[in-house]
């Protein structure tokens, strides 16, 4: 098991390096001057050209691309993820901030996922083709048919027209203040936590069922075990492989992927500063966010690899 | 009985006429929440151009002068107490408040002033200055006393005294200067109403009273917060009362949502906007380096009709020439239709560009039209000139590309595209600004149409120096006329601003520019 953790541990060093390469090589092939858009404004300023090149210089884009890579790189390397293009700042301070909302939202989120999706998907398999099971099942494929920033939106509405009132604007940390902070981000993780729920929902169900048909179920059975122990202990456990899968994917997903939440709810996170990132083509913040993004996905995929092992018995690793 | 009830309706009538002023005098405290639809990249004035830095950052800070928004364009000192202009336009003598200090605690003097203007002039190395070509006429600042300056051109300058009200140039400690140059990029300290107390990335900036602001009184605010936040989003927390205003400006749709949400809540201020969308020609590129074709395409453009239109669903609605209709430089209506593009009769004018396209040999044409990927107003004005060009036979396609690729498209060094819808806005209306667009490409750096015209420089210069306001007017009709008449660059439909606040923000006054009268020193809550 330690051996396979340390192997899996260094697997991760190619597919980081991977990423930093694609990610800086091809932000730099897109037509577009990160300068031009820094310093002419939404009016189009008559900007000096001298001024111009002299930012270009500044920083650091007349020079050849592979010395701008091994600066960066090098860089990356001690920790140092570089200085954001627009604004200055490093990179660690510009997620820093965001990173806390982010991470609540998709706890929050995620937390909300795994209390509907695993009652909901084992009464679903439980009550195969009943009218329990066709409800969840309608609830689920509602839940993967409405995109989530459209559930953000009704909820925002719905809360302006019936109550004069949306969320806090601006974010305050959960140990400040327990109830702003609740009153802002609960909106949003039950527009993404629905969605993630219904993916969960139905995974779980099939799961169930495919359980339901095993040796090992039909030995408890037979030896007389309660049906509810059954399905406790037996099949809900061996079904939770594929969803244990699923909401780690989700989890990972979410850190970076709330782009058009974050908006609806004007929430300062990551996926918000990814899109203004991106439009204003800020190549170092772009290259730490997909790095961070990057890292979440290995990271987590590494501890659902984990998590197999203690999960399944079956599953050893030597 | 009668004695009685004209006594009742005088005491009725005075406790109204009470009751209005008591209403109308400014009340202090509050903290005013007001929108901002997107974030400054730092937080040097003299290195920025957009209202994104100007909404959150002016109130920290103060100029020379400032323009008057209740009497806009009317300029009234900031920091200068009085001024005097030479008679030969040469001297400018500035007389400075006395007393006033910065938010340290320690006072400014003509030093901070000549400070300021040379690092706007004459920016030391790594310092960025977007106004040297403002204040290049400057040959030297002179600073006889803490409370006098002195300004001495080299030649006359008929925007100079506007120049000096420009929200752009705040003014920084000389002290502050001398230790760094780039002290204002990472620091904000000035003069101006508040102080500085937060900026939290992506979320908001705040501010807070200055106790020690030289206009005794003021401001009524006790502090402000500017929350980044824009569309749909912004519009619903102006619904909710979250935020009190947006100073930039709405579209009618959103301007409609608001007052049906608001009621009586809400109040609507609205002007002509110092802003306009102007079709752009690469005039490096054929057709497009052939004046017939480029004529032909604005003679095209019904723009009476077309801001009719418009303007019930995008934030445009005037027609005019180079500089915004309703300024006093500007071509009156009369004017404006005998030039190329403006005449009121657009089945003539259409005939006229058939003919001249066949005259041309591209009767057929088909180019691309690039446009910004901004809803409003760059998508219904774009929409409006493909069907009108598509009138004479012509056909567009329709590009639109998120602005860093739409100024990839149009860099000077290698532009790729055909015609652009490109824009034109400054913060006042001066043509030593406005014209800017329409002047020679190795002259201006927002030319992107390439061309080379020295008529239209000479015509350039010579209204710049003119401080006689009748020839000056005479001289803009010159150089009009033959931008029209050349078309690299053509004026489509300017720009309306609408604001619409909660009405318990008072002391704002609305300007055609969005840039000016934002240092919220007069601004008050009615609550």
């Amino acid at each position: 098991m330690l051996r396979y953790t340390f192997n899996r541990l260094l697997m991760m060093i190619p597919t980081l390096l991977g990423v930093a390469i694609l990610v800086f090589f091809l932000l730099r092939l897109m037509p577009g001057d990160p300068v031009a858009m820094m310093l002419m404004g939404d009016g189009g300023a008559n900007v000096p050209p001298h001024v111009l090149v002299e930012e270009r210089a500044r920083l650091g884009l007349d020079k050849p691309m592979y010395v701008q890579f091994l600066k960066w790189f090098g860089g990356v390397m001690q920790g140092d993820f570089g200085y954001s293009m627009w604004t200055g700042k490093s990179v660690i301070y510009e997620i820093g901030i965001r990173l806390e909302l982010s991470m609540q939202v998709a706890v929050m989120a995620t937390i909300l996922a795994i209390l509907l999706a695993l009652p909901l998907g084992t009464l679903s398999a439980i009550y195969k083709d009943t009218w329990i099971d066709h409800s969840i099942r309608m609830f689920s494929i509602a839940g993967l048919a409405v995109p989530s920033f459209w559930l953000g939106m009704i909820i925002i509405l719905l809360l302006l027209s019936n109550f004069a009132w949306i969320p806090p604007l601006t974010f305050t940390p959960f140990f400040e203040d327990p109830w702003l902070n609740l009153s802002q981000l609960i909106w949003p993780a039950i527009a993404v936590g629905y969605r993630y729920s219904s993916v969960a929902t139905r995974m779980m169900r099939s799961s169930i069922l495919e359980v339901m048909q095993e040796d090992y179920i039909r030995t408890a059975r037979a030896k007389g075990v309660y049906e509810r122990l059954v399905i406790a202990r037996h099949a809900m456990r061996n079904a939770m492989l594929p969803v244990v899968t699923v909401i780690g994917l989700e989890f990972a997903f979410l850190i970076g992927g709330l782009v058009v939440t974050e908006q609806v709810f004007n929430l300062n996170g990551i996926g918000k500063l990814f899109v203004q990132a991106v439009a204003r083509g800020d190549y170092t913040l772009i290259q730490g966010l997909v790095l961070l993004v990057a890292v979440f996905f290995v990271l987590i995929n590494f501890f659902i690899d984990l998590l197999y092992g203690l999960l399944d018995p079956r599953i050893r690793y030597r | 009985m009668k004695i009685s009830a004209l006594l009742l309706s005088l005491a009725a009538m005075l406790a109204a006429a009470g009751g209005s002023l008591a209403a109308d005098s400014p009340k202090t405290g509050g903290l005013l929440k007001f929108a901002v639809s997107a974030e400054p990249p730092n937080y040097d004035c003299h290195a920025n151009s957009s209202f994104a830095f100007i909404h959150p950052v002016r109130p920290h800070y103060s100029t020379l002068l400032k323009f008057d928004a209740a009497k806009y364009p009317a300029i009234k000192g900031d920091l200068a107490d009085s001024w005097t202009v030479s008679k030969d336009g040469l001297t400018y003598t500035f007389k400075l408040r006395k007393g006033v200090k910065f938010h340290d605690g320690s006072a400014f003097t003509s030093a901070d002033i000549k400070a300021t203007y040379d690092r706007l002039r004459n920016p030391p190395a790594g310092v960025k200055s977007l106004r040297e070509g403002t204040y290049v006429d400057i040959s030297s600042i002179d600073t006889p006393d803490p409370l006098t300056v002195v300004f001495k051109l080299k030649k006359t300058n008929a925007s100079m005294l506007a120049n000096f009200a420009s929200p752009w140039d705040c003014v920084y400690s000389a002290a502050k200067l001398k230790q760094d140059p780039r002290f204002p990029e990472r620091n904000i300290m000035g003069t101006g109403p508040f102080t500085f107390v937060e900026h939290v990335a992506g979320s908001h900036w705040t501010g807070r009273k200055f106790d020690g602001y030289f206009e005794k009184g003021k401001p009524y605010l006790n502090g402000y917060m500017a929350i980044f936040i824009s569309g749909a989003p912004m519009v619903n927390a102006l619904a909710a009362g979250e935020v009190l205003a947006e100073f930039r400006g709405h579209s009618p749709a959103d301007r409609d949502r608001l007052v049906k949400t608001l009621g009586d809540k809400a109040v609507v201020q609205d002007s002509p906007w110092v802003c306009s969308l102007v079709v752009t020609f690469n005039t490096k590129k054929k057709p497009f380096d052939d004046a017939r074709v480029r004529r032909a395409l604005s003679l095209s453009i019904d723009r009476w009709g077309g801001a009719q239109a418009l303007a019930k669903v995008a934030l445009v609605r005037h027609v005019g020439g180079v500089m915004r209709p309703g300024y006093d430089l500007a071509a009156s209506e009369k004017e404006l239709v005998q030039y190329p593009g403006f005449s009121k009769d657009i089945n003539a004018s259409r005939a006229q560009a058939k003919k001249l396209l066949q005259e041309a040999g591209v009767p057929n044409l088909s180019f691309s039209f690039t446009n910004r990927n901004v809803a409003m107003p760059y998508t219904p004005v774009g929409v409006f000139l493909i069907d009108q060009w598509r009138q004479i036979g012509v056909n567009a396609k329709h590009e639109q590309l998120e602005t860093r690729l739409y100024l990839a498209a149009m860099q000077k060094d290698k532009p790729t595209y055909d015609a652009a819808l490109d824009f034109n806005c400054d913060f006042m209306d001066e043509p030593n600004l406005a014209l800017q667009k329409y002047i020679s490409d190795d002259r201006s750096s927002i030319n992107y149409s390439g061309h080379i015209d020295r008529a239209l420089d000479e015509l350039y210069d010579k209204q710049s120096g003119e401080l006689d306001k009748k020839k000056r007017y005479a001289l803009l009709r010159e150089f009009e006329k033959r931008t029209l008449e050349q078309a690299y660059v053509v004026p489509t439909i300017w720009w309306h601003r609408t604001i619409v606040t909660h009405k318990q923000l008072k002391g704002w006054h609305i300007t055609p520019s969005h840039y000016v009268g934002q240092d919220l020193a007069d601004v008050w809550l009615d609550q």
